[in-house]
């Protein structure tokens, strides 16, 4: 089992022409994703890397019979392309652009309110199931299939916890990366919960970082209602307030959304936040330890 | 972006929001010239500058005549403000607002945010203006009223009428008040802001509802569609090593330290600058090179880093997702062969085409330290540069 995805998922890839699309495409089908198909107006009938093109998102979900995809479309054009997703009914659309004015992402929340279609992102990684299902833009081989959940707001921060908990011996169950983007589709509690529910998931981390306060509502929930050990990290400790750093969302501004706030809001929540970004791994083992479940994740 | 108060009120203006009559000046002669222009008894000299609190550190002044004027222009240009948004290097004044001057009743704040909880628009509104609205909300939080809008309707009437009674502005200027507000949402939303503040909103001896202060910020991501916002921007407002990084759509910020880092992805450079803290190092910058970037952009980065005087050092932590390590590796070869390497590097490599990049890197004939993990990069460089 796993939260999102699995081995059964049929994606589309939403401007599959273009070169990062292209290069993903490529690995995503080498990972073994079931890439069925592709989108890009007026490439339609066209075919790349084996896999047909078509014009509208609608005409390859009624062709392929695909229930997600995953989005490359540039900046300007990728709200759009979210909506079109909606509108096709897809499962789940995960939009791996950046840079979307944020009054364009405040429409597309709005208009997806009671729609079936979960959006994960923008301006995120996307999502893994290790051996099962890669989309998105994250490198396949650091992943071990497993039962630790990972959800973060920073893709690099994602992989670097990936690959400390596989060279310790601890595979994932899911990887979700949902954007450092002040709006977005999916937040850390809908993965939160999402992890709760799913059996084969033990442990969760969570990688957070500045700006906003969704890691304090996060782990207000966690202590509500979390059944399983739930270990964090904040990026940005020496961020200086005022200034973007980098996403969009990570910003301090007016003394709200700082690490320190955070790192104690999740340490009172029961969630044990890793000092420096490189014991993420080494924190998670812990919890596993202390929970008795280590020798349940350790895959070799 | 963020904008000076003069332009943000020219774009107001273009929306019904009612402000005072002003014109910038660049020099004394036209300081007073355009107070002269004006032809009111009062006017007010104002410093432009991309900060808040200039009136505290002495950048706003009352004028009686056009001697007044002439005095405190002279005074003002070319002063440099410290204020609480400036840092303690504070900022120069280059330009100046002379505008009517006003006869206030009373003050209120106004403003336009973007609310991530509710991912909405939200219009924040108290009748404790002129000071900092995170003043008011931490001493008297009751006294500040929010309207959430739905971006379907945008700001309705209605909810523009119930902040004017919550805030009491005078009953018979309600209407003139939700003008106002209807004005300042349109304004928002049209020119993608990210911010719209007027503190204070005020209200006048005649009868008027008027923004005597504007702060806009607009959405970084949204300018491709605004050219007339973008050219607005004001470069001597901006740190030189900033400008130059944004020329290749590199995420820069010029921090105190003297360790140079060049990272890809916003979270992963913010967690370096962390953990060279950790370490008992200083970080010079904050540096995402982003997803896309090419060799050329690698290389610009890596210029820059090094313009910086103070970098003793420079640690490169890429994990490879979206940016391939060989681009990286050749980027970083290329600038240290174009600038001359003359401080420790220490690299730290991984993620897609890992092997590639490493071998480019060991085949560059160049003195670079390879790390096998952040933790070790940190601490090598830490190392090397005390």
């Amino acid at each position: 089992m796993s939260v999102f995805i699995n081995k059964d998922t049929k994606v589309i890839v939403q401007g599959i022409t273009g070169s990062t699309a292209l290069f993903h495409t490529k690995q995503m089908l080498e990972y073994g994703t079931q890439i069925v198909g592709g989108v890009t107006p007026g490439k339609g009938g066209t075919e790349v890397e084996g896999v047909p093109v078509f014009n509208t998102l609608e005409e390859a979900v009624k062709v392929t019979g695909a229930n997600a995809s995953v989005i490359y479309v540039p900046a300007a054009f990728a709200a759009d392309a979210i909506l079109e997703a909606v509108d096709a009914e897809l499962d789940i659309a995960i939009c791996i652009t950046e840079h979307i004015p944020v009054l364009d992402m405040v429409k597309v929340k709005r208009y997806m309110e009671g729609k079936k279609t979960r959006l994960v992102g923008p301006n995120c990684p996307g999502v893994i199931t290790p051996d099962e299902c890669k989309i998105g833009i994250m490198p396949g081989y650091i992943h071990t299939k497993g039962h630790v959940g990972v959800v973060s707001r920073s893709g690099t921060l994602t992989y670097e916890a990936v690959h400390q908990l596989t060279q310790a011996g601890i595979g994932q169950s899911t990887a979700v990366g949902i954007g450092g983007d002040p709006v977005n589709g999916t937040d850390f509690i809908d993965v939160l919960k999402a992890f709760n529910e799913d059996p084969e998931t033990y442990a969760v981390i969570m990688i957070g970082e500045i700006g906003g306060t969704a890691e304090e509502e996060a782990a207000e929930w966690v202590k509500a209602n979390m059944t399983k050990p739930v270990v964090g990290f904040i990026g940005g400790r020496t961020a200086p307030p005022g200034k973007r750093m980098g996403h969009a969302g990570a910003i301090i501004s007016g003394g709200k959304g700082t690490a320190d706030e955070k790192i104690r809001v999740m340490n009172e929540c029961g969630i044990k936040v890793a000092d420096t970004p490189s014991v993420m791994g080494v924190t998670l083992i812990e919890a596993l330890k202390e929970n008795g479940l280590y020798e349940k994740c350790k895959t070799h | 972006m963020n904008i000076h108060e003069y332009q943000g009120k020219e774009i107001l203006r273009q929306y019904g929001v009612l402000v005072p009559n002003g014109k910038v000046a660049f020099t004394v002669e036209e300081a007073v010239e355009a107070a002269k222009e004006l032809g009111t008894q009062i006017s007010v000299v104002k410093a432009q500058i991309h900060a808040g609190g200039r009136g505290k550190a002495g950048g706003v002044k009352v004028a009686k005549n056009l001697d007044d004027v002439r005095t405190y222009a002279t005074e003002i240009l070319g002063k440099t403000l410290v204020t609480h948004q400036t840092g303690p290097e504070g900022k120069e004044v280059k330009r100046l607002l002379i505008e009517e001057g006003c006869d206030i009743k009373k003050e209120y704040y106004i403003g336009l945010v973007l609310d991530r909880a509710t991912s909405r628009v939200v219009l924040m509104a108290s009748e404790e203006g002129g000071t900092e609205i995170e003043e008011v909300a931490e001493a008297t939080p009751e006294k500040i009223f929010k309207e959430v809008v739905d971006p379907v309707v945008g700001l309705t009437a209605y909810q523009a009428r119930r902040i004017a009674f919550n805030i009491n502005i005078p009953k018979e200027l309600v209407g003139q008040a939700v003008k106002f507000m209807m004005g300042l949402y349109t304004a928002f939303v049209e020119k993608d802001c990210s911010i719209a503040e007027i503190n204070p909103l005020v209200v006048t001896g005649d009868g008027k509802v008027m923004a005597l202060d504007a702060k806009l910020n607009f959405d970084a991501n949204a300018l491709y569609r605004h050219k007339d916002i973008l050219a607005l921007r004001d470069l001597d407002e901006e740190d030189a090593k900033e400008i130059e990084a944004s020329k290749f759509d590199l995420s820069y910020i010029s921090l105190d330290g003297n360790i140079g880092c060049m990272v890809n992805g916003a979270g992963l450079a913010m967690a370096t600058m962390d953990i060279v803290k950790h370490y008992g190092g200083d970080p010079a910058n904050f540096l995402d090179v982003g997803g896309g970037a090419t060799a050329e952009k690698v290389t610009e980065a890596f210029k820059i880093i090094l313009s910086d005087p103070n970098v003793k050092g420079i640690f490169v932590n890429i994990f490879g997702g979206i940016m391939k390590c060989d681009v990286i590796a050749t980027g970083v070869v290329e600038a240290a062969k174009q600038v001359g390497l003359s401080v420790p590097l220490v690299v730290r490599l991984e993620g897609t085409n890992v092997d590639l990049g490493k071998q480019i890197l060991n085949e560059s004939g160049l003195n670079i330290i390879a790390a096998e993990s952040m933790a070790d990069g940190a601490q090598k460089i830490v190392s090397l540069v005390k």
